[in-house]
C-alpha cells in the first residue's frame, strides 16, 4: 500500500491545490511526507535481505486482455531513484515563494509522474506515469519559461511525443517478444528475457532494443537525438527544470538499465548496437562538451551540461557490467542531485540579478558568500571532484568500461571511447570553472547586487549540498542498495 | 421488457411533447426536464438489465439484441441526455436566433429544439439493432432528418441555415448512394438481411465485380455518416453553422450510431471466405489512413474551436475505421468491440469540450479559440476539464483517449497493417500539436476582460460524470471492457462469428 500513497500522494495534493488548498504549504507536506516514506522503506527493504529482487509488490488488475495491471513494487535501483525524486521535489518546493497555484501543481504532477514511472512494475504504467509529465512540463514552459518560451514550449513537446511514440513501438515490440507462451501482457515481471534459444529472429530483437535505444535515448537526450534538451532547460522555470533535468530525465536510463537490457540481453551486446551506442554517446560527450564551453550564459551552460553528462552514464551502460551500470546508476543519482541544485542556484540568481550573462556578473561573493560556497560544492560535485557524489560514479563508469582490457590484444572500441570519454572531465572542468570565476569571483560589478537568501531559503540548498557530500564520502550507501538488484537483473 | 418498447416509449414521449409543445400546455424548459427524466429513466432500465430481454418473435430477422447492440444504445442514451443539458445550457443563443425580436416572448424560439433528441435517440437506438438493409435505412433516415431541422434552427443565423442546406443537400447525396447500393445488394443476391448477404457473398460464384461495386457504394453512403475521408467535405461547415449542442450531437451521438450500422455492415460483407472480404478490407484501411491524415493536417491550422473539433472528429473516425479493418482481435478484443471501446472514450472527452463551447457562447464569447484566452484565471475548474478532454484526445496517457488510441494502434501492428500504422502514428502525433495549443491558449495571460462561464447545477453535474469517465476509463479500461462483454445472458442473434 505504501508505494501506492507514494506515487499518489502527489497527485492528489496536486488536486487538492487546483481546488484551492495553499500551494506551497500542500506541497511541501505532500514531498515531506513522501520523503520520510521512501527513507522509511529503504530502512525497511535493507533489512529483508531479498537477494535484490521486487519487495512491496501489490497488484490490481486493469484490463484482463492485453492484461494490464496497477502493479508496484521497489527495489533497490527503484528507492534510490525514488530517494532522489523525494530530495528535488521536496527542495523544488520548498524554494518556490510565492507564485501562482499552477507552479505547485506542475511540480507535483512531474514528481508524481516520476515516481509512477520509478515505482510501477507493469509497463503500460510505467510509461504512462511518464507520459503525465508532459503537459505540466509543456505549459510551464510556455507560460512562465524564459526567453523564446513557445517555440521552445512546441519543440519539447513535438520531440518528446515523437520519442514517447518510438519508444511505445518499441515496448509493443517487447511486450510480443517476451511475453509468456504469446499472453500479452505488460506485466514486467512476468516477460521472459528473450535469448538465442528463444526462437526469435535475431534482426528482429535487435531491431526491438535499437527501437527502445533510440525510444528512451530521446527522452535522456542521446546524441543526436538532444537538440530539445538544452533549450527547455534554459527556458523552463526554475522547479520545472530542477525536476525534469534532475528526476524525470533519468527515466530513460532506468528505463534502458531495468527495462531493455534484462529482457534483450544479447541484443543489448549486439556490436552493431554496442558501436551505434558509442559512437551517439561520445556525441554527447565531445561535441556537447565542447559547446556546453561556448555558452555564454549560465542556463544556457547548466542545460548543455547536463546533456553532456549523460553520455557518462551512457557509457556506464554501453558497459554493461555490474560494475559500470553501477556506476551509472549512482551518477544518475548524483547527477540528478547535483544538477537540481545548480538550476536552484540559477533561478536565485537570475532573479535577484535580472540576467544570467557571465559578461555582466562577477564578484558575487562579496555579497553573497553563502551561494557562493553552495554553488561551488554544486559545481565541484558536477566536474566529479573527489569527495563529492558524482566522483564515485564516475569512477565506477570509467573502470567497468575498461574492466576487460586484454593488452595483448589491444584497445577495443569501447575502451578507446572510454579513453576519449576522460577528455570530457578536462572539459567539463574548464566551463565549469570559468563559470564559477566569473560570477563569483574578479571584480564586482556595479548595480548587480545578490545577497544571501535567509535561513528557510538555506535549507534546501544545504539538504541537496550535503546529500553530495555525504554520498560522495560514503557512496557504499546507496552502492550496496543497488548492488543486489542488478544482481536479480542479470547484471555480473 | 424488451428493449423495443425503450425506443417505443421514448418515441411517443417525444410525439406527447412536441403536441404539448404547439399547445404551449407547459412552459419550453420543462419540455426539456421531462425529456431529460424520460432519457434517464430509459437508461437506468438498460443498465439495470431491466431492458435487455428477448427480441420479439418474427422480429430476429432484422432486430437484434446483442452486447454490441446494448452497448449502443446506451451511447446512444447517454449522447442524447447530455446533448439536452448542453441545449438548456445554449437555450439563450438559440431564442436570439429564432424569434423575430429578441425581447418577444421568452423562450418562445425554442419549441421543438428538445424534442427532436428524442428522435434521433429513437433512430440511434434502432441503428444499434438493426441487421437487415431496410431497418438499417428506416432507422438512419430517422436520425439524418430530425438532424437536417436541428443542423438548421436558427433560422435568423445565416451560417446556420448554410450549414443546414449543406448537411441537406450531401446528406441526401450520401443516402442516394446507401441505397443505390442496397438496391445492388438486393438484386445480386436477394436479400436483405446482413445475414443473408454474407452467406450469399461467401458462396458468390460470379465476378467480384457486381458485387465489389455494391460494397463500395453502401460504404460509401455510411463514410459519410461517419465523416470518412473523402466524404468529409461537409463536416468543418456543418459543425461550425449548427447550433453548439447540434453539433456535439452529430460528433458523437450519429457517428456512435454510423459506427454500429458500419460495422455489422461491413463484417457481414467482409465475413470469412467472402468474395469481397481482401478488397473491401484493403479499401477501408486505405480509407483510414488518408481520413487520419486529413483530419488532422487540417485542423493544425483552424482558429475555430468548433472547426477545430470537426476535423478532430474527421481523425477520430480514421482511428474508427482502422480499428474496423484490423482483422485480427488483439487477446479478448474483437475489432468490433475495439470501435466500441474507442467510442465510449470518444464520447465523454468530445462532450467536455462541447459543452465547455456551449456554455461560453451563452455568456456572449465567440467559437474561436482566442476567446478562451485566460479561461483558467477565471474558471480553473472548467479549463482544467477542458484541458483534461483535450489531452485525453491528443492521446495522453491515464487518460480514456489513450486507451482506446492504444487498441486501435496494437490491433493494427499485430494485424501487419504497417503503412497505416505509420500514418495513424503521424496522425497522433499531430493531434499534440493542435490539442495543446488551445491548452495554451486557456492557462495563457489573458489581455484584458477575462471570460467568466457560468454553469447551471446541471451541466457542473454532467461535467463533474463526464470528466470522471475520462479519468475511470483511462485508468481503468476494465469499466468498458465488463460493459462490452459482460456475463449476463443476451439472446441474441449474432450476425458474423
Amino acid at each position: 500500500m505504501i508505494l501506492q500513497i507514494i506515487i499518489l500522494l502527489p497527485l492528489l495534493a496536486a488536486l487538492a491545490v487546483w481546488l484551492g488548498a495553499p500551494g506551497r504549504i500542500t506541497s511541501i507536506l505532500a514531498s515531506g511526507v513522501n520523503l520520510l516514506l521512501v527513507l522509511g522503506l529503504i530502512w525497511q527493504y535493507q533489512g529483508m535481505g531479498l537477494e535484490g529482487g521486487m519487495a512491496f509488490k501489490s497488484a490490481f488488475t486493469v484490463l484482463d486482455q492485453p492484461h494490464i495491471q496497477f502493479a508496484v513494487g521497489a527495489d533497490g535501483i527503484s528507492l534510490t531513484l525514488a530517494l532522489l525524486t523525494a530530495l528535488v521535489t521536496m527542495a523544488a518546493v520548498w524554494s518556490t515563494v510565492g507564485k501562482d497555484a499552477i507552479y505547485y501543481i506542475a511540480s507535483l504532477l512531474i514528481a508524481g509522474g516520476a515516481f509512477g514511472a520509478f515505482l510501477c512494475t507493469d509497463l503500460f504504467f510505467i510509461y504512462a506515469f511518464h507520459e503525465l509529465a508532459l503537459i505540466p512540463t509543456f505549459l510551464m514552459i510556455a507560460l512562465y519559461g524564459y526567453g523564446d518560451r513557445k517555440a521552445v514550449a512546441w519543440k519539447i513537446t513535438l520531440y518528446l511525443g515523437a520519442g514517447s511514440l518510438i519508444l511505445l513501438a518499441g515496448l509493443a515490440g517487447l511486450v510480443w517478444l517476451c511475453s509468456p507462451d504469446n499472453k500479452i501482457t505488460f506485466d514486467l515481471l512476468a516477460l521472459e528475457p528473450v535469448t538465442a534459444d528463444s526462437g526469435y529472429a535475431k534482426w528482429w530483437v535487435e531491431a526491438t532494443y535499437f527501437t527502445l535505444l533510440i525510444g528512451f535515448g530521446t527522452l535522456v537526450s542521446l546524441f543526436p537525438f538532444h537538440s530539445w534538451a538544452a533549450p527547455a532547460y534554459a527556458a523552463a522555470p526554475t522547479p520545472v527544470a530542477m525536476l525534469h533535468a534532475g528526476v524525470l530525465k533519468k527515466f530513460g536510463l532506468y528505463g534502458l538499465i531495468r527495462i531493455a537490457m534484462p529482457l534483450l540481453p544479447e541484443a543489448a551486446q549486439a556490436t552493431w548496437i554496442q558501436h551505434a551506442l558509442l559512437y551517439m554517446l561520445l556525441g554527447n560527450i565531445l561535441v556537447m562538451g565542447l559547446v556546453t564551453i561556448h555558452q555564454r550564459r549560465l542556463d544556457g551552460l547548466l542545460a548543455n551540461s547536463s546533456v553532456m553528462h549523460m553520455g557518462y552514464i551512457f557509457l556506464g551502460l554501453a558497459a554493461g557490467n555490474a560494475l559500470g551500470v553501477n556506476g551509472a546508476l549512482l551518477l544518475m543519482f548524483a547527477h540528478g542531485i547535483s544538477i537540481a541544485l545548480l538550476f536552484l542556484l540559477c533561478g536565485k540568481l537570475r532573479s535577484q540579478a535580472g540576467t544570467l550573462e557571465f559578461e555582466k556578473l562577477g564578484g558575487l561573493a562579496g555579497n553573497a558568500p553563502f551561494l557562493s560556497l553552495v554553488f561551488g560544492i554544486a559545481a565541484f560535485a558536477s566536474i566529479g571532484l573527489p569527495g563529492l557524489a558524482n566522483f564515485a560514479g564516475e569512477v565506477l563508469v570509467f573502470l567497468g568500461a575498461f574492466k576487460d582490457f586484454d593488452a595483448a590484444e589491444g584497445f577495443t572500441f569501447l575502451q578507446v571511447a572510454t579513453i576519449l570519454s576522460l577528455w570530457g572531465v578536462v572539459i567539463s572542468a574548464v566551463y565549469m570553472l570559468r563559470a564559477y570565476r566569473k560570477i563569483f569571483f574578479g571584480k564586482a560589478v556595479s548595480g548587480i547586487f545578490v545577497s544571501d537568501p535567509g535561513i528557510s531559503q538555506r535549507i534546501p540548498l544545504v539538504v541537496l549540498a550535503g546529500v553530495l557530500l555525504v554520498v560522495g564520502c560514503q557512496p557504499g550507501l546507496l552502492l550496496n542498495l543497488m548492488q543486489f538488484s542488478l544482481g536479480a537483473l542479470g547484471f555480473k | 421488457m424488451n428493449t423495443l418498447s425503450l425506443e417505443l416509449g421514448l418515441g411517443v414521449l417525444g410525439l406527447l411533447l412536441l403536441v404539448a409543445e404547439s399547445f404551449s400546455f407547459i412552459p419550453r424548459k420543462s419540455i426539456a426536464y421531462i425529456a431529460i427524466a424520460g432519457v434517464a429513466a430509459a437508461l437506468v432500465l438498460l443498465v439495470t438489465g431491466l431492458a435487455g430481454g428477448a427480441v420479439p418473435a418474427g422480429m430476429q430477422e432484422f432486430y437484434v439484441v446483442d452486447r454490441l447492440a446494448l452497448f449502443y444504445k446506451g451511447l446512444a442514451l447517454v449522447s442524447t441526455l447530455v446533448v439536452i443539458v448542453l441545449s438548456l445550457e445554449y437555450a439563450s443563443v438559440i431564442n436570439q436566433f429564432v424569434s423575430a425580436k429578441p425581447e418577444q416572448t421568452k423562450e418562445a424560439g425554442l419549441g421543438e429544439f428538445f424534442c427532436l433528441p428524442l428522435f434521433v435517440c429513437v433512430g440511434m437506438m434502432v441503428m444499434a439493432s438493426a441487421v437487415d438493409m431496410i431497418t438499417i435505412f428506416v432507422a438512419l433516415e430517422l436520425v439524418t432528418i430530425s438532424f437536417y431541422v436541428l443542423v438548421s434552427f436558427m433560422r435568423r443565423n445565416a451560417l446556420s441555415l448554410e450549414a443546414g442546406v449543406k448537411y441537406l443537400i450531401l446528406g441526401a447525396l450520401s443516402t442516394g448512394l446507401l441505397v443505390y447500393g442496397m438496391a445492388w445488394l438486393y438484386g445480386l443476391t436477394g436479400q436483405t438481411t446482413l445475414a443473408g448477404i454474407s452467406e450469399k457473398l461467401v458462396n458468390w460464384e460470379g465476378g467480384v465485380t457486381a458485387p465489389l461495386f455494391a460494397s463500395v457504394l453502401v460504404l460509401a453512403g455510411l463514410g459519410f455518416k461517419v465523416a470518412a475521408v473523402p466524404f468529409q467535405i461537409w463536416v468543418p461547415d456543418v459543425y461550425q453553422g449548427a447550433p453548439t449542442p447540434v453539433t456535439a450531437f452529430l460528433s458523437v451521438g450519429s457517428k456512435a450510431s454510423g459506427v454500429i450500422v458500419l460495422t455489422r455492415v461491413f463484417e457481414s460483407l467482409v465475413v470469412g471466405g467472402s468474395v469481397v472480404g481482401q478488397p473491401l478490407t484493403q479499401f477501408v484501411l486505405i480509407l483510414a489512413g488518408v481520413t487520419i491524415l486529413v483530419g488532422n493536417f487540417a485542423a493544425i491550422r483552424q482558429t475555430n474551436f468548433k472547426r477545430l473539433l470537426a476535423y478532430s472528429s474527421i481523425a477520430h473516425a480514421g482511428f474508427l475505421l482502422l480499428a474496423l479493418g484490423s482483422r485480427h482481435s488483439v487477446s479478448g478484443f474483437s475489432p468490433a468491440e475495439i470501435a466500441a471501446f474507442y467510442l465510449a472514450t470518444y464520447v465523454p472527452m468530445t462532450f467536455v469540450c462541447f459543452l465547455v463551447l456551449s456554455a461560453a457562447r451563452a455568456q456572449g464569447l465567440s467559437d474561436e479559440i482566442v476567446s478562451l484566452t485566460g479561461l483558467a484565471k477565471k474558471c480553473p475548474v472548467l479549463a482544467g476539464a477542458l484541458m483534461l478532454a483535450l489531452a485525453s484526445l491528443a492521446g495522453l496517457p491515464l487518460t480514456a483517449g489513450f486507451m482506446g488510441k492504444m487498441l486501435v494502434i496494437f490491433s493494427a501492428a499485430y494485424d501487419g497493417s504497417y503503412l497505416v500504422l505509420a500514418l495513424a502514428v503521424i496522425g497522433a502525433i499531430t493531434g499534440f500539436y493542435y490539442y495543446f495549443k488551445v491548452i495554451l491558449v486557456l492557462y495563457a495571460k489573458p489581455d484584458g476582460a477575462t471570460p467568466t462561464i457560468k454553469l447551471s447545477r446541471l451541466s457542473r453535474v454532467t461535467l463533474a460524470v463526464l470528466t470522471a469517465a475520462i479519468v475511470v476509463i483511462g485508468v481503468y479500461p476494465k469499466s468498458v471492457q465488463g460493459m462490452l462483454k459482460g456475463t449476463k445472458k443476451v439472446e441474441a442473434v449474432a450476425v458474423v462469428k
